[in-house]
């Protein structure tokens, strides 16, 4: 098991799952991105139907107190329609890719989600009150005739069942020619980035009809094309740095100050190739799907297809930890070739960071990433320890307050019992979404159309 | 990349363990392999174009594959092709192990013998009893996809070759770049429902998608058929057709 420092192991238990139980997938109900909230109490999902979940975890139960509080449904809306580009005709799917939540600054929450083409900015506020007692206006909203009124009345605010509304208070449109990848928002609170393969864009969160062009990798000559964007994130704490990776496993950060129009990277992360590890999926292996910073700023987090990797910002040329994800399939690339898996996008995470304890020079107390693989399998890497898990998201395991047993894949030779061999593997289960509690250690894993929530268990 | 003796026995017939086998048991030799990954990334590629909105990275990846393949073959010197005939044997030939292509260098010095290359022949042979003259015997075998070559690229001078096989990629490219309608409908105006068989069976089949599905290709354990083998050969002639369209255009 996992340990975090003073020898306390995180045993992970189920908490709860949402989504259908039956096997036949629904497309729209297909999870495309999960994110907690900077405070932890709400938990957004997105799909591929364009709609946006939001649960909330309700207050800890004196009662119960082996357990956190529990996620319930907050908030659904539909964020994105589909639509069609005439120009091209070509349809523009609704499928929500990302969902970034901005830090609260009233009682109403806002969160960025965006699809291929539109990024919204939606707010999400409480109504449990309403007014009553009009003099102009009867109940049910009719206008009373004023010459009826004989007397004057003070409206007062009734308490009403919660209500959760949400609406779109901006959008940010028709910026993009080509699929948006990732969206961040800038430790400025004022501005994000939005990344599509070959662009990335600045905004102002209130201004929709002007965006800033900061990165243009699209060569003059489309048919010189051999890399594109893959994800983009702002420094957690510089306000105008950011990085970006690449489908050619590069990772480069830029300094907004340095010009207008930043192409010219301020560092250039990439490990050297293996030359001994070479095929002909190696670049498609190398391409970067998500890339993450630590909460400090002082690492960065990239995840390719078999890998993680652990960058410190002041080294370019290596990572300073790899962690192997899943290197029984490096011999089954061809046929994750041919069936297009090896084209998926895995996504991973740090643990939530106790902001207080961290200082610069010392290492925070527990340092663990988390990442999805097949078979609804995800691996948690604990930096300290150097030790890893491998747990899997199913409804088998599903009694609140029990251990997650820990899984193992049996790559070559005798399998042992309780081991799974590589061709067992069912590889249309894949969890590409995973997110951690900022706070806590709760995790949120998404499988195809279900959400999975866990947590430590409490002695 | 690989080690240079290795590809050289393909056309000197130099022995070596695994040149003895090959003879015997006919393992797909690393330019059948190579052909097959050729051959899947083309297709795969024009599937780009009949999905709604490509995903331009896949493409990219893709495209780079094909590019890299191209350049191993021309410096090869396998650019140019042998031009054998038709012998009538089924088309699956070309969709071979492509193991040998996932193996590092290193392994494939160490002449690591895989294990399950027996029985993998043994299962192909008893799937497809249908064609008995059916065997993985020789480089020479691969008989469609040449002529897909034959199409896209002129035998004789190489260079002419590179400019042409740029060209198709380029044309991809464009046209994943300004979609026009036209050139689509044309695209897909020839095309009937057995090549989506063959989109199925050379992709896996996404819906049902198991390691032991693409033991055709791979693990050699278990004797699954692919699906529809018999609409392979026509539909290679659509490809045919398909990729001409593609590169008139």
């Amino acid at each position: 098991f996992l340990g975090a420092g003073g020898g306390n192991d995180i045993q992970w238990c189920f908490s709860q799952v949402k989504g259908a139980v039956d096997d036949d997938v629904a497309e729209a109900d297909i999870i495309s991105t999960v994110e907690f909230n900077h405070s932890g109490e709400l938990l957004a999902t997105g799909d591929k139907g364009g709609r946006v979940v939001i649960f909330q975890q309700e207050q800890e139960n004196k009662s119960q107190s082996h357990s956190r509080g529990e996620y319930n449904v907050y908030s659904t809306f539909q964020s994105h329609e589909p639509e069609f580009d005439y120009l091209k005709s070509l349809e523009i799917e609704e499928k929500i890719n990302k969902i970034r939540w901005l830090p609260q600054k009233n009682a109403a929450q806002f969160l960025l989600s965006t699809n291929d083409k539109t990024i919204k900015l939606w707010k999400i506020s409480e109504r449990d009150k309403r007014p009553e007692g009009y003099n102009l206006k009867e109940e049910d909203g009719r206008y009373r005739d004023p010459t009826t009124v004989t007397t004057l009345r003070v409206p007062v605010f009734r308490p009403m069942d919660l209500m959760v509304e949400a609406s779109p208070r901006r959008i940010f449109a028709n910026a993009h020619t080509y699929h948006i990848n990732s969206i961040s928002i800038n430790s400025d609170y004022e501005t994000y980035l939005s990344a599509d393969d070959l662009r990335i864009n600045l905004w102002h969160l209130e201004i929709t009809d002007r965006s800033f062009n900061i990165v243009d990798i699209k060569p003059a000559n489309m048919e010189e094309l051999t890399e594109v964007i893959t994800a983009a994130e702002f420094h957690p704490n510089s306000c105008n740095t950011f990085v970006y990776s690449s489908s050619k496993g590069t990772i480069r950060l830029c300094d907004m100050r340095a010009s207008a129009l930043c192409d010219r990277h301020s560092k250039l992360f990439e490990e050297p190739e293996d030359p001994s590890n070479r095929s002909f999926f190696s670049e498609i292996i190398s391409s970067i799907s998500d890339v993450k910073f630590s909460h400090s700023g002082r690492y960065m987090m990239t995840r390719d297809y078999l890998s993680v990797k652990i960058w410190d910002l002041n080294m370019e040329n290596r990572p300073v930890e790899t962690y192997q994800v899943h290197e029984y399939l490096r011999s089954k690339l061809c046929s994750l070739y041919e069936n297009d898996c090896i084209f998926d996008k895995f996504e991973c995470c740090w643990n939530g960071s106790d902001r207080q304890l961290l200082t610069f020079f010392l290492p925070p107390l527990c340092s663990i990433v988390m990442t999805g693989s097949y078979n609804n399998f995800f691996r948690m890497f604990d930096r300290n320890t150097k030790r890893d898990i491998t747990l899997e998201a199913s409804r088998e395991n599903n009694k609140p307050r029990t251990v997650l047993k820990p899984r193992k894949v049996c790559a070559s030779g005798k399998r042992k019992k309780d081991e799974i061999s590589v061709d067992s593997l069912d590889f249309n289960k894949k969890i590409l979404h995973t997110a951690w509690h900022p706070k806590e250690n709760i995790i949120a894993v998404a499988t195809t159309n279900n959400l999975y929530i866990f947590q430590d268990k409490m002695n | 990349m690989f080690m240079r003796g290795l590809k050289r026995k393909c056309f000197d017939g130099e022995e070596d363990i695994e040149g003895t086998l090959a003879g015997i048991k006919a393992i797909p030799s690393y330019n059948l392999q190579r052909q097959s990954l050729l051959d899947m990334s083309l297709v795969k590629l024009q599937l780009c174009h009949m999905l709604v909105e490509p995903n331009l990275c896949r493409s990219v990846l893709i495209a780079n594959t094909v590019r890299q393949i191209q350049e191993e073959m021309t410096q090869d010197g396998t650019w140019q092709m042998i031009n054998t005939q038709s012998t009538g044997q089924a088309s699956l030939d070309r969709l071979v192990s492509t193991d040998i292509l996932c193996r590092s260098s290193r392994e494939q010095a160490e002449g690591k013998h895989v294990p399950g290359y027996s029985t993998f022949n043994k299962d192909f042979e008893s799937d497809h009893a249908q064609d008995s003259s059916e065997t993985m015997s020789t480089a020479s075998s691969v008989q469609a996809p040449r002529n897909l070559q034959t199409n896209m690229w002129e035998m004789e001078n190489p260079q002419e070759n590179k400019g042409n096989f740029q060209k198709s990629l380029d044309q991809i490219f464009e046209t994943l770049e300004n979609k026009s309608p036209n050139s689509v409908e044309d695209l897909f105006s020839e095309v009937d429902n057995s090549y989506y068989d063959l989109d199925t069976m050379l992709t896996g089949m996404m819906n049902n998608t198991k390691m032991g599905h693409c033991d055709g290709l791979e693990t050699f354990s278990s004797p699954t058929t692919t699906p529809s083998n018999s609409n392979c050969k026509s539909d290679l002639n659509e490809l045919d057709h398909i990729v001409e369209i593609l590169v008139e255009s």
